[in-house]
């Protein structure tokens, strides 16, 4: 083997006095950490390619397995840090691009950290969520300008499209490709028990989740994968796939070696042949365009499905969003520069974008400035770590949140960010049969149900301390909200007043 | 009884459309001035006919059916369409066929950049694109799968078959071109062979086809010799990335 200057990541250390030699680290290792000494029977342990994915922790039955980060210190460098120098002489090895898993892990401000929520003392009771109602439902979609009536009361005015969600929490876009189909499958299912939808992302819809058409939101990216009439047509909305947080600006490309015949099937193009997004649609040059794939959309589903348009939260971020909403879009989704991926050039995922909160809070003002923000629906993405930030997600002025990271953690995803690779221990970002057998549909539904739920019962009991008995009431109350330790700039943006104010 | 569409809405003629479709298989729209999404996701068995310009996004998602234009189309015609035919007496407008899975398209005269980009096959469904003069820049960008054929009649003086980084990014699929092409316009690994006799066959079939639809002489056409552009590699960016683990 030649060198490759780059000292291992992890140790696994594993207590002698512990192991009973059983094999089950050596079975559940993809990247073959473990294995057998000669004798057939001594397990013994090469940290070089261990991710820290737990999964052989996890699974040990006597506890015997631990893993370290493995310390071999350089001289001290401020500038020239371990990182880069690995990364260069990864680049030096292969000339390839960098390629990462999951978002961004630099130490950004995250603006959700330093925003603090109000709560009722005294003159405005809080509300107790457990004996009185509290409601979550969110209803996303096209709202019309004005309301007319008839004499009776009745409304005159012809509705558009709405879909009525449980919880303001929805699944955001990853493709079958990107994960694996027991994966996608766990959360149609968490998506119909809950009463709210996930997303195909642009991998098509796979036959064996026809029965859950009713709570997906179907993608239409620049390949235009798996897209055809029936496809547009069995979907609760559709949304057009103009960029991800994760890799603004840049396409998608899923290798030739993860299109296997199931995900074949379902981007409809043959086995083993390359997935390529490119970055831009093609037929999209300016917001003109966008209107005539936003309006095509709509008629070729006789106008029944709201249109989403999904972009990434970049520097001109609110007047993209106004240019959406002046194109059609019933929804538009912006993804934070935090957001997850199953894969993305580094370079991009840790330089390009902007927070989600600024951003939000930033596309928020603009369509409220001109008179618009109640006519469309804003989802927020670009990674929710807790009830918490969904509330002030809300308060900023999101309709409604994406989350993929928590469920998929609630999967047993451990953030080891190397989804690229295709080895996921966890048998969610891979599609080798052995490894996806081992995350069962039918008990990590449950778990995803039971953290949105849970999650659910968190924004109740925040709401009702607010004294706030509706997320209608919630959603752009910038006044539940206050920023500890930002500057005026960043309170002005957000729009929010500082803790004590 | 056709459909006039004169300055009217695009809605409302495609109502009428999908209305008079109900319940005839046939049907045909007069005097068109560029409305858009005429014979959006038409299913198997129904044709429509156009008289005038189509409108941007003419047969996207078509499911099947069958729209014959007598007169020009502008962009995205066939945009994500997923089987029938597009018959255009003129010729088209940008991004023609965009990520075609199934069915043909027959322009009669020329197109404008990125025609049939995209365009992918699957199992049977194989995506045909024939055009009788010559096409603008990206011809073939992306394109993984189908055929198209270029057929450059009626060229004049100093125009070239095909525009700049023609098959730039294909991966998949094979472009027919007919007599001269310009080198320089090609893009990197692309590969430009002779046809072989099953590729004779398959040509001969979309030229009749043609000939047939816009009364070329069939002879004539064929009495160019052909080439077939292939890429060199169906992975051209396997060695791309470098996990960053």
């Amino acid at each position: 083997m030649s060198i490759n200057y780059i000292p291992r990541r992890f140790t696994v250390v594993r207590d002698k006095e512990l192991c009973i030699n059983c094999g089950c680290c050596v079975r559940q290792c993809s990247n073959e950490c473990h294995y057998y000494a000669d004798d057939g029977k001594t397990a013994l342990v090469n940290s070089n390619a261990c991710v820290a994915c737990h999964r052989c922790v996890d699974m040990c039955p006597t506890g015997a397995l631990r893993i370290e980060k493995y310390v071999c210190d350089y001289r001290e460098n401020a500038n020239w840090t371990p990182q880069y120098q690995q990364e260069i002489c990864r680049q030096a090895a292969t000339g390839g691009v960098l390629l990462s898993g999951m978002g961004t892990p630099k130490p950004y401000p995250v603006y959700w950290d330093k925003i603090l929520l109000n709560a009722s003392q005294v003159t405005n009771p809080s509300i107790d969520p457990l004996r009185e109602p509290m409601e979550i439902r969110t209803i996303l979609g096209r709202k019309p300008e004005k309301i007319t009536v008839e004499k009776k009361g009745k409304s005159t005015v012809e509705m558009p499209p709405q879909v009525i969600l449980e919880t303001p929490i929805m699944f955001s876009a990853m493709s079958f490709g990107s994960i694996s189909l027991n994966a996608q499958k766990s959360l149609a299912m968490a998506a119909k028990n809950l009463g709210t939808l996930f997303n195909t992302g642009e991998g098509g819809l796979h036959p064996d989740l026809k029965d859950y058409t009713d709570c997906a939101i179907v993608q239409v990216a620049s390949g235009r994968f798996g897209v055809h009439k029936e496809y547009l047509q069995n979907s609760r909305f559709i949304e057009i796939k103009i960029g991800q947080g994760a890799k603004p600006g840049i396409g998608g490309h899923l290798p030739g070696e993860k299109v296997n015949v199931e995900v074949s099937n379902a981007r409809m193009i043959p086995e083993g042949s390359d997935a390529i997004s490119p970055a831009p649609h093609h037929d999209i040059y300016s917001i003109e365009d966008l209107r005539q794939l936003i309006w095509s959309l709509k008629q070729a589903t006789h106008n029944e499905k709201p249109v989403s348009v999904k972009i990434a939260a970049v520097h001109n971020v609110a007047a993209i969003v106004s240019g959406c909403a002046r194109a059609g879009a019933d929804i538009i989704a912006i993804d934070g520069f935090r957001g997850g991926t199953g894969a993305a050039p580094t370079r991009i995922r840790d330089n390009v974008g902007i927070p989600i909160e600024l951003a939000l809070a930033a596309a928020d003002q603009r369509l409220r400035d001109e008179g618009i923000r109640s006519s469309i629906s804003l989802v927020a993405a670009g990674s929710f770590r807790c009830s918490a930030d969904i509330v002030k997600a809300i308060a900023l002025g999101a309709d409604a949140c994406y989350c993929a990271s928590a469920p998929l953690i609630a999967m047993g995803c451990h953030m080891c960010q190397t989804c690229n690779t295709g080895k996921c221990n966890w048998g969610i970002a891979t599609q080798r049969p052995e490894l996806v057998k081992r995350l069962n549909p039918d008990i990590m539904h449950e778990r995803v149900e039971n953290l949105i739920n849970a999650w659910n019962h968190e924004i109740k009991e925040i709401m009702g301390g607010m004294g706030i008995n509706s997320v209608d009431s919630l959603r752009g109350n910038r006044l539940m909200l206050r920023g500890i330790g930002l500057t005026e700039k960043e309170l002005e943006i957000l729009g929010i007043k500082h803790a004590g104010e | 009884m056709s459909i006039t569409a004169g300055l009217r809405r695009y809605e409302d003629v495609n109502e009428e459309i999908n209305r008079r479709l109900k319940s005839d298989d046939k049907t045909a729209v007069r005097e068109v001035n560029g409305q858009r999404y005429l014979g959006c996701g038409l299913d198997s068995g129904k044709s429509l006919d156009i008289y005038g310009t189509a409108g941007n996004d003419l047969a996207c998602y078509l499911n099947g059916g069958r729209v014959t234009v007598y007169g020009s189309a502008q962009d995205a015609v066939g945009n994500t369409m997923g089987g029938g035919e597009i018959i255009i007496h003129g010729h088209s407008g940008d991004a023609l066929g965009y990520g075609m899975r199934d069915g043909k398209i027959f322009v009669r005269d020329n197109v404008c950049c990125r025609g049939g980009i995209h365009m992918k096959e699957f199992r049977q469904m194989k995506p045909v694109l024939v055009i009788g003069e010559n096409a603008g820049a990206f011809l073939g960008e992306y394109m993984a799968g189908g055929t198209i054929v270029l057929l450059g009649l009626n060229m004049k003086h100093g125009e070239k078959l095909f525009g700049p980084h023609c098959a730039s990014g294909m991966h998949g699929g094979k472009i027919f071109v007919r007599g001269a092409f310009p080198k320089a316009n090609l893009a990197q690994n692309i590969s430009v062979c002779e046809l072989e006799p099953e590729d004779e066959k398959e040509l001969s079939a979309y030229v009749k086809a043609y000939c047939r639809y816009f009364g070329a002489d069939y002879a004539e056409i064929m009495s160019k010799p052909f080439k077939k552009l292939v890429p060199a590699t169906s992975r051209p960016y396997a060695n791309l990335y470098t996990p960053n683990l």
